[in-house]
């Protein structure tokens, strides 16, 4: 049983056939993982009567193009309106998320003083209460203000901070070096200054972590739009898309266009910055 | 704790320094302000005014009431807070656990170096990205008898395809399976705890115990237990709270019979139907206290079974 040298040098057939077999399995339980996001998109560009056929098509034909003018003219569905709101939604929380806890992290992280900890613990413990425990007399708050039917209480909260957030970005605040910031102070920089001008630069990525993370939750944020807002051209998407399919149960197709719709600008983002969200997770996990 | 130590022990510090502690501690106060404003308005506050809320009838329009304890007597008759409080539960103790046993072994099987691994990892992580209306909605025509394809492949394989959306007795699954869906967040939260765990760890293990088997249940397990927690604790609080997946499901009424009726719809319900706000807030306050009583178990438990890196005890 001499085998000759190239053969050696080859992987062992057992290997092989186990290299086979694992991708094998990947692939299977991946197509499952994909088939909601095939069955979406196929059934958007179907119409009703051939989501139902059978036979089943999977996939459209003829493939109906024109359910994408359908979806962005409709009267009954202010699709396009509801994607600027969602799209200032999101943009908003963002842009105030990282603001309001660069602040706080930068705080929490970086500098000493009392009750620190006291305070950082409380975030904690924020973090862990449903938030439907604070709704209601928040609600009751901003209706006493007549700011109820506005994106005031949706985006406000934000700019002032978010413990889950604060949470995430203290832990990169914490790597920053001491010694940069004390030699900021020798120099007589105030702490305005250091912050914005010698940590901010340090977690750059952190921030673009935080807010694509609080651009897509911002995104996918229901609940509390449905309660605040009243008028349709008012909802962003997930509000809206709700309301459209409760009114139209059957448009099966538009239901689908609509779906597609609210997620492919959350799938272009990522795709973009993937990286980003593979860092923002390994930190999620401690 | 560290850096306290300094600043009351340091023994006469120069003036010059101590001069820059009290500027550092006023900056540190201000950067913290808005926050700290934040927690006080939106969350310590309102807490307490929860609690306060829920001792009274409270309908919007006209001032509260004092009731006492009503609100909880009537929570404890009334059929729907039972069946939705049942049906949460069940829905947690199915989902939490298989969720992370499904994550736990799409990370090991993920925890391995092959050209297409990069592509795993993002097919996995898309039905994250998906909001939750979209995909409920797109779960519905999935699971339909008539035009999903999902009872088509298990009619296929010889499955008895059940009627996901119609029969009470199979409709819980259908968010259950739903809820599986986004599965790939937790698997990368395992996947990175996996690939901290040190390479000389590793090889020691492989040399001490030539069965992956004995490695994987005496050593990985064991150091990515802080991951599990995490996970645990996350998924318990978070599948409690559990809305937008029932309501596009089941509707205000949890249809089919109820099967489908969460908690947190019949306290939306309570809120903004029939707008009981001071009975709702007696329901915001009972699920505080029992996701705040499983939170604690989880960390008391926690101490027997979860291992820190570098902790002496």
């Amino acid at each position: 049983m001499t085998a000759p040298p190239l053969a050696a040098r080859r992987k062992p057939p057992r290997k092989t056939l186990a290299r086979i077999v694992y991708h094998a399995v990947m692939l299977t339980v991946s197509a499952i993982f994909l088939l909601p996001f095939y069955w979406m998109v196929i059934s958007a560009f179907k119409n009703n009567a051939e989501i139902f056929a059978r036979p089943m098509l999977w996939f459209p034909d003829p493939i109906r193009w024109e359910n994408v003018a359908d979806l962005f003219t409709r009267p009954d569905f202010p699709f396009l309106q509801q994607f600027l709101n969602s799209c200032f939604y999101a943009g908003m929380v963002a842009v105030g998320t990282c603001l309001s806890c660069s602040l706080a992290a930068y705080s929490f992280g970086c500098l000493r003083w009392r009750g620190r900890n006291f305070v950082f613990g409380l975030t904690i413990c924020a973090l862990l209460i449903p938030p439907i425990v604070t709704f209601l007399p928040v609600f009751l708050g901003w209706s006493k203000l007549g700011l109820k039917d506005s994106y005031w209480p949706l985006i406000a909260p934000y700019f002032l901070g978010d413990a889950f957030y604060i949470f995430m970005l203290r832990q990169f605040f914490l790597g920053v070096p001491r010694e940069l910031m004390d030699a900021a102070r020798l120099d007589g920089a105030s702490e305005f200054r250091i912050w914005w001008q010698i940590v901010l630069p340090q977690v750059k990525s952190a921030l673009v972590i935080v807010g694509l993370f609080a651009f897509v939750y911002t995104w996918h944020e229901f609940f509390t739009p449905l309660i605040y807002l009243q008028n349709r051209e008012d909802f962003p998407l997930s509000v809206g898309l709700f309301t459209f399919r409760s009114q139209r149960a059957a448009e099966w197709s538009m239901a689908m266009m609509g779906a597609t719709f609210t997620a492919l600008p959350l799938l272009v983002l990522f795709l973009f910055t993937q990286r980003f969200f593979r860092q923002g997770l390994a930190t999620k996990g401690f | 704790m560290a850096d306290r130590g300094e600043t009351v022990a340091g023994a006469t510090p120069p003036r010059r320094r101590r001069k820059a502690g009290r500027a550092e501690a006023r900056a540190g106060v201000l950067f913290a302000l808005p926050w700290i404003i934040a927690l006080v308005v939106f969350t310590l506050v309102p807490l307490i005014l929860t609690f306060v809320i829920a001792q009274t009838k409270f309908q919007i329009i006209g001032l509260p009431t004092w009731v006492g304890l009503a609100n909880y007597e009537a929570m404890l008759k009334d059929p729907a807070v039972w069946t939705s409080a049942r049906n949460s539960a069940l829905y947690a103790v199915l989902s939490v656990p298989i969720k992370l046993v499904l994550a736990l072994i799409l990370a090991l099987l993920l925890n391995r170096v092959t050209r297409l691994a990069g592509f795993y990892r993002t097919v996995f992580y898309l039905p994250f990205l998906m909001p939750a209306v979209s995909g409920a909605i797109v779960f519905m025509l999935l699971l339909s008898p008539t035009g999903g394809p999902v009872n088509l492949i298990l009619g296929a394989l010889g499955f008895d395809a059940p009627d996901w959306l119609r029969d009470p007795s199979v409709a819980l699954w259908t968010l259950v399976l739903l809820s599986l869906w986004p599965l790939g967040v937790e698997t990368l939260v395992f996947l990175g705890g996996l690939q901290n765990i040190p390479r000389d760890v590793q090889e020691a293990a492989e040399l001490d115990s030539p069965k992956a088997w004995h490695r994987l249940v005496w050593i990985t397990l064991p150091l990515i237990t802080p991951m599990i927690l995490f996970n645990l604790v996350i998924g318990i609080i978070s599948s409690f709270q559990v809305f937008v997946q029932a309501i596009v499901i089941g509707g205000t009424t949890g249809t089919p019979a109820e099967s489908t009726l969460m908690y947190m719809v019949v306290l939306y319900r309570a809120a903004f139907r029939y707008f009981n706000i001071g009975y709702a807030a007696a329901m915001a306050t009972v699920l505080f206290v029992v996701v705040l009583l499983l939170t604690l178990l989880v960390f008391r438990t926690a101490r027997s079974w979860v291992y820190y890196e570098g902790e002496s005890r």
